[in-house]
């Protein structure tokens, strides 16, 4: 069960797979998620789902190498499977409950920042087998790190790329994309921004400033994704959610920042130690600023 | 032998254990058990049983013990409970079986969970399992969820022939009984991955990793996976919060959190991936079962804990035993003390939280007595983690994507309490979805009472 029918490298330390888990396949819609465990004393990893083909009964993840559990994640081969592949998880997309003509006169922006470029790719995928052309910008800090360019490229009305350091498309951070096509005039109904929290916080500065109603994708801390340990509390509005039950989409110029930031680095010292301990093994001898060393 | 009292129980020493995860009652060895169940006078309308949820025939059990019959008592406690090495460890003896004893008019009842568990360890270490069904029914039922309601549901299920499937929404079987409950008060692989092994001997398939509500409906599960009927013992996951300032301060953990990175996720043993906080000073918020596992699980990872409850200590709603065990490990406890906010610092971590005293007013709606808050009382105590453990409420995955189940104003599912029949046909429900949080045994009772209810509806179609 859960294995691994494709795996590749889309770019350094970014990786796609596609997992057989047919339960998750026959259900998920754009905008949710699963949780993977590679053995059985592994962390349980929430990744929003990338794409998913009902009918070979498999989902495709992407994920970044950033800490112990992704990292052994990124050692795994075709043919090997998962130790446990859970979902869907979350709410689905508000998009897909919208009625299709509705949908089809409305302007739609994505934002994808990074390794966030894979949750907007069903979105965009999905509203394409449903008629509707939506605007994307997809944003990478350069080049090389740039992900799913192609396959965006073939669901999206426009596509935008910008580069941080200018080496490839436009360049500068997405929020400048966003104010140069308004600017030369676009007109936006919604924008929905997934990627990293700061990008999705000042993309929400921006579009309150332009008016456009925004939903972000957030992904914070969680254990079971099932809404039982409330380790993904965040505010909303002035309300506390449970973004694995709640969300993970929500009215982006309402959520709480800087409070969603700071609750993600709860465990990043901890975190980081195991990443160290995992690299170095019995060689570890400080410097990671925690072990006293 | 001095009959008034009970054969006390071996326990590691309070020092020692307070600083490991190893269990923390030895229990009975087999000379033990049978003295002390030669203290059973084998009441003829035995009180005992009344007070047990699953009905255990408690005399006849006892008997085969003082004889030293343990295999036969064994059998005899598996006609009425699928999980007793569980049971004689979690459940609130005081309250029920034991709290009934002829024996406690004068003196100390008999220890009737210590024999229990004597048994069910006696049984495993020596590989006997309990007796399946004879004759299988060729018709098969759906159970959500796999922690004590839905385990006892399917092993009384299966016993009466019907093919089961538990699905899991976890990647462990067990429920409560893997996430919640930890290691020292109830080991994981002796003791609940036996009784689940036990379970699924008798041929229970357990499917984990299927969220239910999620991945698939139950109306999905009856119309299009051919399940008869369907019982839902989906527990009551939801933690509460205060709703104080400062409580997404970083450092404020709900227990199921804390307790679910610990015991599920093994943070605990260091070996794990999962990372828990290392906390110097912890303030756990409630006076629960719960609570007390939190508290004493934050003790044993090395810091100092306070237990910090509203009520004084008459009304701490934690078994006794778990209640003395804490204080012997040296948990502290702030009683007549409620919070009020909880302070960070500039980045946001906890440092500690602002209490107010209560004392004691008149009784209400639950006939305990009312805290108020004393005016000007306010302190703070410094802190770097805080702990929330004010109970649960169920989820509502279930019955928001259930048409025509019928749920109440707590989002509990309504059913009857004789047979667990809910307001939609062919679909039963039982423990904490029902009742809202409350015990494991009192989930058994009504996984068990929904086994016959399955087994009337089901015999009726045929």
């Amino acid at each position: 069960m859960y294995r691994i029918v494709k795996k590749s490298e889309l770019t350094t330390n970014i990786y796609l797979m596609e997992v057989e888990a047919p339960r998750v396949a026959k259900r998920c819609m754009p905008g949710q998620f699963v949780i993977v465990r590679m053995d059985e004393e592994g962390e349980r990893i929430p990744l929003t789902i990338c794409d998913y083909d009902r009918e070979k009964g498999t989902i495709t993840i992407v994920f970044q190498c950033v800490g112990a559990g992704t990292k052994l994640m990124a050692d795994l081969k075709e043919g090997d499977s998962f130790h446990d592949f859970v979902g869907p998880l979350g709410c689905p997309s508000e998009l897909v409950n919208e009625d299709g003509e509705s949908l089809k006169k409305k302007k739609i922006l994505f934002v994808a920042g990074g390794v966030g470029t894979a949750p907007v790719y069903p979105q965009v995928k999905w509203l394409h087998e449903n008629g509707v052309a939506a605007d994307v910008i997809v944003g990478s800090k350069t080049k090389d790190l740039l992900i799913l360019e192609k396959e965006m490229e073939a669901v999206a009305g426009n596509l935008y790329v910008t580069t941080d350091d200018g080496s490839y498309g436009r360049s500068g951070m997405v929020t400048q994309t966003i104010k140069d096509l308004v600017a030369e005039g676009k007109q936006y109904d919604v924008c929905i921004a997934i990627g990293p929290m700061i990008m999705m916080k000042f993309v929400c500065l921006l579009t309150k400033e332009l008016n456009i109603p925004t939903v972000v994708s957030l992904n914070p801390i969680m254990v079971d994704g099932t809404g039982m340990c409330g380790a993904c509390r965040v505010t909303v509005n002035g309300q506390v959610k449970f973004a694995c039950v709640d969300g993970p989409e929500f009215d982006g110029h309402g959520v709480n920042f800087d409070e969603a930031m700071r609750r993600q680095q709860i465990y990043k010292t901890a975190e980081g130690r195991a990443m160290l301990a995992l690299e170095e093994g019995d060689t570890h001898h400080g410097g990671c600023g925690n072990c006293g060393n | 032998m001095d009959v008034l009292t009970k054969i006390p129980v071996r326990e590691q020493d309070a020092k020692e254990r307070a600083t490991n995860f190893d269990e923390v009652c030895l229990g009975y060895n087999k000379e033990e058990a049978m003295n002390e169940a030669a203290r059973c006078i084998n009441c003829k309308n035995a009180q005992c049983v009344k007070g047990c949820p699953v009905a255990i025939d408690i005399p006849a059990f006892i008997e085969q013990v003082k004889n030293g019959n343990i295999g036969e008592a064994y059998q005899i406690i598996s006609r009425s409970s699928a999980l007793p090495a569980v049971c004689g460890r979690v459940c609130p003896q005081e309250s029920q079986c034991e709290g009934k004893c002829i024996r406690g008019i004068k003196g100390d009842p008999v220890s009737i969970g210590k024999l229990e568990r004597f048994v069910a360890d006696w049984a495993r270490e020596n590989h006997i399992m309990p007796e399946g069904a004879v004759e299988k029914k060729g018709k098969s039922v759906a159970v959500i969820g796999s922690g004590p309601a839905g385990l006892t549901c399917a092993g009384d299920l299966a016993k009466m022939g019907y093919d089961v499937t538990i699905f899991e929404a976890l990647h462990e079987p067990g429920g409560v009984l893997v996430y919640g409950i930890p290691e020292f008060r109830l080991p994981k692989q002796d003791v609940v991955a036996k009784e689940i092994e036990n379970v699924k001997a008798l041929g229970v398939k357990i499917e984990t990793n299927v969220v239910v509500g999620k991945a698939v409906t139950i109306d999905e599960l009856i119309e299009e996976e051919g399940f008869e009927a369907v019982f839902i013992g989906s527990g009551a996951g939801l933690p509460k919060f205060m709703g104080i300032p400062g409580e997404n301060s970083n450092g404020v953990f709900s227990a199921n959190e804390y307790l679910t990175r610990s015991n599920l996720m093994k943070a605990f043993d260091g070996n794990s991936n999962t990372p828990i906080m290392q906390s110097r000073k912890v303030a756990v918020v409630g006076g629960g079962n719960v609570a007390m596992d939190a508290a004493r699980t934050a003790l044993r990872l090395g810091a100092e804990v306070h237990i910090v409850y509203r009520r004084s200590e008459e009304e701490l709603p934690a078994r006794v035993e778990e209640v003395h065990h804490a204080k012997e490990e040296g948990i502290i406890f702030d009683l007549l003390t409620n919070p009020v906010e909880i302070l960070a610092d500039d980045k946001g971590w906890v440092t500690g939280m602002k209490c107010i005293r209560m004392e004691l007013g008149e009784p209400d709606a639950s006939g305990r007595r009312r805290p108020v808050e004393i005016p000007g009382s306010e302190f703070v105590m410094e802190l770097d983690t805080v702990i929330m453990s004010l109970g649960t409420s169920p989820n509502p995955l279930i019955s928001s994507t259930t048409e025509g189940l019928e749920t109440n104003k707590w989002k509990c599912i309504v059913a009857a309490e004789e047979n667990g029949k809910t307001s939609k046909e062919g679909v039963y429900a039982g423990g904490d979805a029902v009742t809202g949080a409350a015990t494991v045994i009192l989930a058994m009772g009504a996984g068990k009472a929904a086994a016959k209810g399955i087994d009337e509806y089901l015999s009726a179609r045929m």
